[in-house]
């Protein structure tokens, strides 16, 4: 496999509704916005293919949507597949592109994005989400993803102690975050008491602490170390990548032994069945690949930005844990340690995460490394037109995809060359 | 020739940007297959998990094959009773569920069963992780996973 450049990336605002365009129009914006950033030197004849990432043919009414990105930004008649794996569809469309560009098949290829949710009301779309549930044995029982999740956390606060006011603290610190990041969809800072008396949506998953639909888009462009070269003069090198995948039903997983990252040992977890319902083994398993890849041995000190996917406030708990920024069982004394923050020693959704950005799902894997990207290249300043985002010294920064309590997860990480 | 003219069109919420409703609705056959015995089971008020024939690993769910090492499975009775391994309560849900909120939804971990079972928790106030819970079943069959709910042991 050969070595990857990002180029470029672009994001439209996320809102709840964008009805003045639609989805292409969307891509189209963020496609653009990736193009500008490379100053006119890469024209959509330069790119040899493309990866178009949606989740949901409901939310869309359409089918095929993919093909009709595709034509609309002026890359027909390339070739271009369509990705989709329910959460994490946007980190395995990177990923996707990255696989096009390692394999030599293309030496430019384009990863984009979108998803339109605001085609119906919220409990419609929880309805459409559930559908990625198993239809025969989960989704009929209540058919609802924020109630799944909760029931992990719920098992979470068992195992570990975990606590709500844990939870909110990570909701607090990501729309304090999110006050300076101008494509996020929720720009107000939130206080503890906020957080914690907003109202519970399933328990112990609030208002505050679960992310929003949203409309949004997200474009990336991959290239050759030689086609980077010739078109940008800032290209961030992806270092490794790596996929996770768990039984669709959470009640079906094991509970057996830990997988262990390389600064972990079997003395750490004697006692801990896993991952049972408290953990994603598919965010181990990524992080286990994606960390052999880039040559990471601990990466506490070896990452210094991450995009999580906090589609939940608890699910960021639990995913410090798999991505070993601390041991399983001790991300709530992390949060409240104050690590996770952005001036902490393990800086966590500096853009807001989703909680604040929102959640447009087929582009949020991709506006995760759309802003790995800006803070590799140190240029969070530009793109927000406010420096408070960017993480200072940044070499390495990783983006976590995640769908369905964790039957997906993608872990991509990028690294200044 | 012209097309006759409609007098019921589609409700616009918006006219510029123009926004249309549009309903869809489907009525799929779905077969349940090779899990079809695990609903009949439910209508002879009993629960069916899977055991590996080669592994013994026991499921607590239908699957006609064993996750870890292949081998087929084979039904056996799963325990009526068994307990609270995570629960939440829902106060919000999908559109088909909502006018049932707030509802509990459990995971029970069954003895000498390896994995755990999803279900409704119904009639508790406050569930709990490690309440003995019992399986009830509907009188009136839905042919769907709600014909089964756990009820707090007494």
């Amino acid at each position: 496999m050969r070595p990857v450049y990002m180029l470029a990336g672009g994001i439209t605002k996320f809102a709840k509704v964008h009805p003045d365009k639609d989805f292409r129009l969307m891509v189209k914006e963020a496609f653009d916005a990736a193009l500008g950033d490379l100053d006119g030197r890469l024209t959509p004849a330069d790119i040899e293919g493309s990866v178009i990432s949606y989740f949901s043919d409901h939310f869309t009414c359409q089918l095929k949507a993919g093909a009709m990105v595709q034509d609309f930004v002026g890359l027909c008649p390339k070739p271009h597949v369509r990705i989709e794996g329910g959460g994490a569809t946007g980190g395995l469309c990177f990923q996707s592109a990255v696989q096009a560009v390692a394999s030599g098949r293309f030496n430019v290829c384009a990863a984009m994005g979108f998803e339109t949710m605001s085609t119906v009301e919220t409990w419609k779309g929880n309805d459409f989400i559930a559908l990625a549930s198993d239809t025969h044995f989960d989704y009929p029982l209540g058919g609802f993803y924020t109630g799944y999740y909760a029931m992990m956390a719920v098992r979470h606060m068992h195992e570990f102690g975990t606590t709500e006011e844990q939870m909110a603290r990570v909701a607090v610190k990501n729309y304090g975050n999110a006050v300076h990041n101008p494509f996020a969809q929720h720009r107000h800072p939130a206080t503890l008491e906020e957080v914690m008396n907003s109202a519970m949506i399933a328990y112990p998953c609030r208002r505050m602490t679960t992310c929003v639909m949203s409309d949004g888009a997200a474009a990336v462009i991959l290239a050759s170390e030689e086609a980077a070269r010739k078109f940008c003069a800032n290209p961030i090198r992806v270092a490794g990548i790596g996929s996770g995948s768990d039984a669709m039903r959470m009640a079906d997983r094991p509970h057996a032994r830990v997988p262990l990252l390389p600064h972990e040992s079997e003395s750490d977890y004697r006692d801990l069945k896993y991952p049972g319902v408290h953990s994603f083994r598919a965010g181990r398993m990524a992080a286990m690949e994606a960390y052999r890849q880039a040559g990471i041995t601990d990466p506490r000190q070896d990452i210094q930005a991450w995009e999580l996917h906090d589609a939940y406030a608890s699910a960021e708990l639990q995913q410090y844990e798999d991505i070993g920024l601390c041991k399983y069982g001790e991300s709530g004394r992390f949060i409240e340690e104050g690590h996770p923050t952005i001036h902490g020693s393990n800086p966590v959704n500096p853009s807001g995460g989703l909680l604040a950005c929102g959640h447009p799902v087929g582009a949020t894997g991709l506006m995760q490394m759309v802003f790995c990207f800006w803070q590799c290249q140190q240029t969070i300043a530009r793109h927000f037109g406010d420096p408070f985002c960017q993480i200072q010294n940044v070499r390495r920064a990783a983006g976590y995809s995640h769908a369905g309590t964790g039957t997906y997860v993608t872990i991509s990480i990028l690294e200044k060359p | 020739m012209k097309l006759p003219e409609k007098t019921e069109g589609p409700w616009v919420t918006s006219f510029d940007p123009l926004t249309r409703q549009w309903t869809y609705t489907v009525t799929y056959n779905v077969s349940y297959a090779e899990d079809s015995p695990f609903f009949h089971a439910l209508g002879h008020n009993k629960l069916l998990g899977s055991e590996c024939q080669k592994c013994r690993y026991r499921y607590a769910t239908p699957r006609t094959v064993c996750m870890y090492c292949g081998g087929p499975t084979d039904w056996f009775e799963l325990p009526l009773e068994g307990r609270v391994h995570s629960w939440t309560t829902c106060h919000f849900s999908g559109e088909p569920y909502l006018s049932e909120c707030p509802f509990h939804l459990g995971l029970i971990e069954f003895d000498r069963v390896d994995t755990l079972f999803m279900t409704r928790l119904v009639g508790i106030e406050q569930p709990r992780i490690g309440m003995p819970v019992r399986a009830c079943f509907r009188r009136k069959k839905t042919w769907s996973v709600n014909d089964v709910y756990f009820v707090k042991k007494e």
